[in-house]
């Protein structure tokens, strides 16, 4: 890998690092608002399914998670454990399919339930 | 004050121990003193290495009670624990023998991070002219005081864990020519700062600045790089 593209991976995580430190905010709000009323199954997919707006909030919340954290594992293993830069890099990089696919998953099963 | 000091200093290579010697302890004694009354008084085949024994040359580094100093500026009392010294090599640099490690690594960083200064003029022409107060200069001058001792490159982290990453000094030296109007290297510099190795590798743990002797922060002179990179990355010019 490159000089330019390991600065991009860089400058990627502390650019997430921004979008996460507002959308944690948010969604911590937005929790401790929401459990006011009490918290069951039924309650969030009422509030949540079917919202546009929180689908797309939370799709950029798991597109932030996603490439946030696998860079934080990758240079986490680089100083850490003795495996070869190709190791390090796939790991993280199937971390960062995982968490895409997981947190993509839930925000569009939650979309699609719909409202109430 | 104890009439005698019980020093144990490391001897051998990586794989070496530490030996004791009992050292008379006197007024205004520093760390180098007692070192240097060891190898003429006690044990000539002690390998260590000093010059100009004022804190200019940046030789006599080593690892005092786990801390790394500069050895002759450093004085017995402010660092002996119960009338006990604990003398070891810098850490982070192989070991030759005794309190001799090979500097290699860290002088070959220093030019890897484009330390050397790259004049854009020439013997004939005029001095630059750049005013004390320019905020570049300013931060050139903050780091320019440094020695090469490495007793920031021993205290770093960063570089245990990831031998290959540049360093404090190394990256100081490059922040200072960075803001040196003169320096002709330009956006150049900042390519070999930046990747894994480079700047972007600090934690910001300060250790480097917590212990440099001459009080510089080599941190906030890598913060600056790493600042200077990320506007060169997102122009495109690294």
């Amino acid at each position: 890998m490159s000089e330019v593209t390991q600065t991009r991976l860089w400058l990627a995580q502390r650019i997430s690092a921004m979008v996460l430190a507002v959308a944690v905010a948010i969604h911590l709000t937005g929790i401790i608002i929401a459990i006011q009323g009490g918290l069951s199954a039924a309650e969030i997919i009422g509030r949540v399914g079917g919202s546009f707006t929180l689908a797309a909030f939370y799709g950029v919340f798991v597109l932030a998670c996603a490439v946030h954290a696998p860079i934080g594992l990758r240079t986490v293993l680089a100083e850490m454990t003795d495996l070869k830069p190709v190791s390090v890099n796939g790991i993280a990089g199937a971390f960062a399919a995982v968490i895409l696919l997981m947190g993509m998953q839930a925000v569009l099963g939650f979309y699609g339930l719909g409202g109430g | 004050m104890s009439e005698i000091l019980v020093v144990e200093i490391w001897r051998g290579a990586e794989d070496g121990h530490f030996q004791s010697f009992d050292v008379p302890r006197l007024e205004n004694q520093t760390v180098l003193d007692v070192v240097t009354y060891v190898q003429r008084k006690l044990d000539p085949g002690l390998s260590y290495r000093f010059s100009c024994r004022v804190g200019m040359c940046g030789s006599c580094a080593m690892t005092v009670n786990g801390t790394p100093r500069w050895t002759c500026r450093t004085h017995v009392s402010r660092v002996a624990e119960d009338g006990q010294l604990q003398i070891a090599p810098l850490r982070n640099l192989p070991v030759i023998k005794d309190l001799t490690v090979d500097m290699r690594n860290f002088f070959d960083k220093l030019a890897k991070a484009g330390g050397a200064f790259q004049s854009t003029k020439a013997r004939t022409d005029n001095f630059a002219q750049i005013p004390p107060a320019d905020p570049r200069r300013k931060q050139a001058d903050a780091g320019i005081e440094c020695i090469g001792c490495a007793v920031c490159y021993a205290a770093c982290d960063v570089v245990t864990w990831k031998p290959t990453y540049l360093g404090p000094a190394a990256l100081n030296r490059a922040w200072t020519l960075v803001n040196d109007a003169r320096d002709g290297m330009g956006d150049k510099r900042l390519s070999l700062v930046a990747g894994d190795d480079g700047c972007i590798a600090c934690h910001s743990q300060q250790g480097c600045q917590e212990h440099c002797p001459k009080n510089l922060s080599p941190t906030a002179a890598i913060a600056g790089l790493k600042r200077s990179v990320a506007v060169a990355a997102l122009k495109g010019k690294l």
